[in-house]
């Protein structure tokens, strides 16, 4: 059931993660982020008045672009596109603004697998930056399926094309307020581990799913973890990097 | 929704209709509550869905799906084509999905639906993922010639599941693509041959003779739910949709492996009892499904 992994990591582990945030000066907001090679960096403006056709008079509407590394936009990246965006207006509180618009420009610095999930992180990290009214934060995993099915997390792009199967996994991250509870629909189970997007890609046993399920909710607590205490490092007058 | 104690006031003496769109997703959890929906149907019921094969004479293989009002017309178009270096052996498959003006009063003219290049992703990517087509099969001289299937899906109807409906289509018209025959030319070139050429039985040997038909290995099917509060509704509406967001895509194949759990955002967050209630929905649904695709392509064997 063990699997060598080619950088000596162990099935569960993540690769090196960094956060660092308002690293551009004209946006409103901008954080890069990165987990080992893959690194992707997003912008925030607004929100300003909306001149798009598809504004709305009682919410806020959130536009996504996406830069590829090189070339042009293709299917996949629209694809990309329209999750981000659906994902990021679930964590935002889109009725404190409206009739305004928001973009969100992703721009890809290097793939080495798991780019969306890193690129669901640098959105939610600018947005913070960008103090962007927000119920919780997002926090995304890459789980990937080997065909003897055990369950790697946070591949690389090789290992993500040698897998059977692979999902992108985006939770809550855990609500730490004073706020009264938010009612859980479920029975027993906290918040966190709700899934806001789950995509899929490759054959996979129902079991399997729920496995990677499983895994990603204990991961991403880890990340959610590092993405809070890398975001109050900074506002407490910190201006440098987080590691 | 912002108005609570304002519409229950004026529920008493407002027309339905009126009431439909001022509070529609009060209109709807009035229903949600008495276990039915605007359209009669049960929470989790699908609608009536058909399957007409071989709708496009022109074209390879075709099909019309519809569920409910959701009508989608599918067409398959064989190309000889030469292979990749990097896979020599194997054929192609290229899908695209077009939503023009007429579906939906929401696409308009002139500016391309934002949904159509999504959703043709999405449905290339489930179709690769199950692995239904074997693209070997697809391969006529090695190295030399392949088919490339050109597969274009036309919504004609967008009245919501339109992933369903397109992924339904397009496996019926894989599994109503007659493969053409073709044979070598003297200068190592395929042709197609044309009806005449087959009766002659001319020197020109077919290349393809016995594999006009491709065995399609695991179909997949899928069903969209919608997610509200505790809610689970199957196979959603275009109304439906725009009301409650949050939309759960789950694509199970025939041998009940699992090809895609697609749920982008939404403001519902799903548990794992949710999940599980999706998967057994959709249980049932492939089941429905492959009877429906059964039966049209035995009606077509007789005709």
């Amino acid at each position: 059931m063990e699997i060598d992994r080619a950088d000596g990591r162990t099935p569960n582990q993540l690769r090196p993660l960094s956060c660092s945030r308002n690293i551009l000066h004209r946006a409103h907001g901008s954080a890069s982020w990165s987990q080992g090679d893959t690194k992707v960096l997003a912008a925030v403006y607004g929100p300003k008045a909306g001149t798009k056709k598809n504004e709305n008079p009682e919410k806020a509407c959130i536009e996504v672009i996406w830069k590829p590394k090189t070339g042009q936009i293709g299917k996949p990246e629209r694809e990309f596109e329209m999750i981000l965006k659906r994902t990021l207006q679930s964590i935002c509180i889109l009725t404190v603004n409206p009739n305004t618009t928001t973009s969100i420009i992703v721009q890809v610095v290097h793939d080495d697998g798991a780019l969306l999930p890193c690129a669901i992180n640098a959105a939610c990290a600018a947005l913070v930056d960008a103090g962007i009214p927000m119920k919780h934060l997002a926090v995304a995993i890459c789980c990937c399926v080997a065909e003897t099915g055990y369950v790697i997390l946070d591949p690389t792009k090789l290992e993500e094309q040698k897998m059977k199967a692979f999902a992108y996994l985006v939770f809550p991250n855990s609500i730490l307020s004073v706020l009264p509870e938010v009612s859980s629909p479920a029975k027993g189970e906290p918040v966190e581990h709700g899934i806001i997007t789950s995509i899929t890609h490759g054959a996979m046993s129902v079991d399997d799913y729920f496995l990677c399920l499983e895994r990603g909710r204990a991961a991403s607590a880890k990340l959610s973890d590092f993405l809070r205490r890398s975001l109050q490092s900074q506002f407490s007058g910190n201006s440098s990097k987080a590691g | 929704m912002g108005l609570p104690n304002a519409s229950e006031d004026l529920s008493s003496e407002m027309e339905v209709d009126a009431f439909r769109r001022l509070f529609p997703l009060r209109y709807f959890e009035r229903h949600l509550t008495e276990s039915i929906r605007p359209d009669a149907r049960p929470l989790r019921k699908a609608r009536d869905t058909t399957i007409a094969l071989g709708a496009v004479a022109s074209a390879d293989g075709s099909a019309l799906a519809k569920i409910g009002s959701t009508t989608m017309l599918a067409a398959i178009k064989m190309e000889v084509m030469t292979p990749s270096l990097e896979s020599p052996d194997e054929g192609c498959i290229a899908i695209d999905f077009h939503m023009p003006p007429i579906c939906s009063p929401i696409v308009r003219p002139g500016r391309p639906a934002e949904a159509a290049p999504v959703l043709s992703k999405q449905l290339s990517d489930t179709i690769t993922s199950s692995g239904m087509i074997n693209l070997k099969e697809l391969s006529l001289v090695s190295g030399k010639a392949a088919w490339m299937a050109y597969l274009d899906i036309y919504c004609l109807d967008a009245d919501g599941a339109l992933f369903d409906a397109a992924l339904l289509s397009a496996v019926a018209a894989f599994s109503h693509l007659k493969i053409p025959v073709v044979s070598l030319d003297y200068d190592g070139k395929i042709v197609i041959m044309s009806e005449e050429q087959k009766e002659e039985n001319s020197e020109t040997k077919p290349v393809n003779k016995e594999k006009r038909k491709l065995t399609l290995s695991t179909i997949p099917f899928s069903l969209t739910c919608i997610l509200h509060k505790s809610y689970i509704l199957a196979d959603p509406t275009a109304e439906e949709e725009s009301i409650m967001e949050t939309l759960v895509t789950v694509v199970l194949d025939s041998s009940g492996q699992l090809v895609s759990l697609y749920k982008p955002g939404g403001s519902v967050l799903v548990y794992t009892s949710a999940v599980q209630d999706c998967v057994a929905l959709t249980r049932q649904r492939v089941k429905e499904l492959q009877n429906i695709l059964d039966d049209a392509i035995s009606g077509m064997e007789i005709d």
